[in-house]
């Protein structure tokens, strides 16, 4: 074993599947790091995959990672840096299979260990769980699976940062992952570098807060921030959060010399309480962290130390992130132009509402906007300012239906009302809105012990 | 229907109105069907005014006919802020939900309306 190193830098690459192609690359060359780590998996994605492998057996991955790898993987090797990423979604195998064929293109063959990370796909295990007693209940509803259970598209316990930290044991350079969460693949890096044991539960709270701080990628360093946002410099330009961890769970948030965007006290706490729940319980399958003991400290220009964080012991359950065919949607819009646009838009909806109720049609939800008004804000924006006077509205009205039929007939009452109903109406050019399917999430709960993490090392 | 922020002047000479955004920022994220909206006070001096005044009484209140659950809320002294969640928020959430917010993303922006008192 070598000796363990004072700091270790692990630096946020990418904060969904979708996000910014220039970050990675910009992360491993614009200074130094030890760490990259890459958040490709929302909640539904999944479904989206494994509709995609059940097409085509070697697919089912985030496919922008492999394009990623392939710019960044000559610097990698060459800095030695690593790389932890849930990119491999429902097919883990198959995204390290093209990973290594990147490395062989780049003539980097027998230069790479990849860590693949299996065992949270549960699809195939379902009916079996079930029929053993896990109800897999719906942490919203309470409504057992089996009321879903034929629609089911893709269900994948959530996996802590202990199959990383075995992969990176390993020799594994490269960690790929299916539904691994966004916070193991920073906590992951630090129990390996700095040694920390699955139970030292306030550096595992530590490594947590770190993950979360920096998960959603510029949200921690400039983006998407309110505080002072007009004056925080070159967004075109933003440097993207990187950890800065000491082994004693102390960290500090930074980011490279000449980026843009601004990492301070306001920022941070920003990031620290998104999407959250109980501040004093972020669970993970790693830990519970306690949000009211973080410490934050402006430590120098883009520079905050957090400390203080105290964890508690792992629960014995795991998160289950189970997607459904749940039914259908459309949604449509036009534009109303002054005077009276609001009047002439919710008379417009009056009107296409009355229609759709003559034509018996049946909705689970008919929801109206009229977004430049009221759409974000509710009936609170209006009290602020002259409705009146608004220059434009536009309406939009979306439909959710179990079927398909009432959702298509909804689509063909759009358009008529340029011609049939109130005046001054335009933005129509997209045409007919399209019925969409409509993917649901179903959170569940699952014993830990039935779900058993897999790595294996594959030589590129 | 416009409340005038002038018309209010005199109505209480020591006590001064001021909306939540002058001396508060908020971000807000999704869970489902609830919406949270985390409220942070942009000088620590001013943590004590949230504290008192936006109350999760006071924000079920303001985001009438908004939620259809319970508004719960967590205090982060550490942090000067405040967590909210607004359960029933978001029609659905996530892919079922027909709003142009889906996620509760603005949400914060519209609890930064909510009128308080300062200044006693």
């Amino acid at each position: 074993m070598t000796s363990r190193p004072a700091t270790v830098r692990v630096a946020a690459g990418q904060g969904f599947w979708g996000d910014w192609l220039e970050a990675p690359y910009r992360q491993v060359t614009g200074g130094p790091i030890d760490y990259l780590m890459m958040d490709y998996l929302a909640e539904v994605t999944m479904s989206i995959l494994q509709k995609q492998k059940s097409r085509d057996a070697s697919l089912g991955y985030a496919t922008d990672f492999i394009t990623q790898m392939e710019r960044i993987l000559p610097t990698v090797i060459e800095r030695g840096i690593k790389v932890t990423a849930n990119a491999g979604g429902v097919n883990p195998r198959a995204c390290a299979a093209a990973v290594a064929a990147v490395a062989k293109k780049l003539g980097l063959s027998g230069k790479l260990k990849i860590g693949v990370v299996t065992g949270d796909d549960l699809l195939g295990r379902l009916d079996g769980l079930v029929a053993r007693g896990h109800e897999l209940k719906n942490l919203d509803t309470g409504r057992p699976l089996r009321d879903v259970r034929d629609r089911v598209l893709s269900a994948n316990a959530y996996l802590g940062a202990a199959p990383v930290v075995d992969a990176l044991r390993r020799g594994a350079q490269v960690v790929i992952t299916g539904r691994v969460t966004d916070t193991g693949l920073t906590l992951g890096p630090l129990m390996h570098a700095f040694g920390w044991s699955g139970d030292a539960w306030d550096l595992i709270a530590a490594g947590t807060v770190a993950g979360h701080i920096i998960e959603c990628g510029a949200q921690a360093s400039g983006g998407n921030c309110l505080n002072d946002w007009e004056h925080i410099p070159d967004l075109a330009n933003v440097g993207y959060p990187i950890v800065e961890a000491q082994a004693g769970g102390t960290f500090e948030l930074v980011k490279h010399p000449r980026s843009g965007g601004r990492i301070d006290v306001a920022g941070v706490t920003e990031q620290l309480v998104y999407e959250m729940g109980d501040p004093q319980s972020y669970i993970t399958p790693d830990g519970i962290a306690d949000f009211t003991t973080i410490q934050l400290k402006q430590n120098g220009k883009d520079r905050v130390q957090v400390s203080g964080v105290k964890g508690k012991p792992a629960t014995d359950k795991l998160k289950v992130s189970i997607a459904y065919f749940y039914g259908y949607k459309a949604v449509g819009t036009l534009v109303y132009a002054w005077p009276d646009a609001l009047k002439k838009a919710q008379a417009a909806d009056r009107v296409l509402r009355q229609r759709l109720e003559d034509l018996k049609l049946k909705f689970e939800a008919i929801h109206t906007e009229f977004v430049g008004a009221t759409a974000t804000h509710g009936p609170l924006a209006l009290a602020d300012f002259d409705a009146s006077e608004i220059p434009e509205v536009q309406l939009r009205i979306g439909v959710r239906s179990a079927d398909q039929a009432p959702v298509d007939r909804f689509t063909r009452e759009i358009a008529p009302l340029i011609l049939n109903g109130p005046p001054s109406v335009t933005g129509f050019a997209g045409g007919r809105p399209k019925p969409e399917e409509i993917v649901a999430y179903w959170p569940a709960l699952i014993d830990r012990k039935v779900v058993e993490p897999k790595v294996e090392i594959v030589d590129a | 229907m416009t409340r005038g922020r002038a018309g209010r002047a005199g109505r209480a000479r020591r006590a001064r109105t001021i909306r939540l955004v002058e001396i508060a920022h908020a971000r807000s994220g999704d869970k489902g069907d609830t919406a949270n909206i985390g409220l942070i006070a942009r000088n620590p001096k001013d943590y004590p005014l949230l504290v008192k005044q936006v109350t999760a009484a006071r924000v079920a209140r303001h985001f009438t006919g908004m939620i259809k659950g319970l508004v719960e809320r967590f205090e982060l002294p550490n942090l000067f802020a405040l967590n909210f969640l607004l359960h029933g928020a978001l029609d659905g959430g996530g892919t079922i939900s027909l709003k142009t917010d889906a996620q509760g993303k603005v949400f914060s922006t519209a609890l930064l309306r909510m009128e308080i008192e300062v200044g006693r």
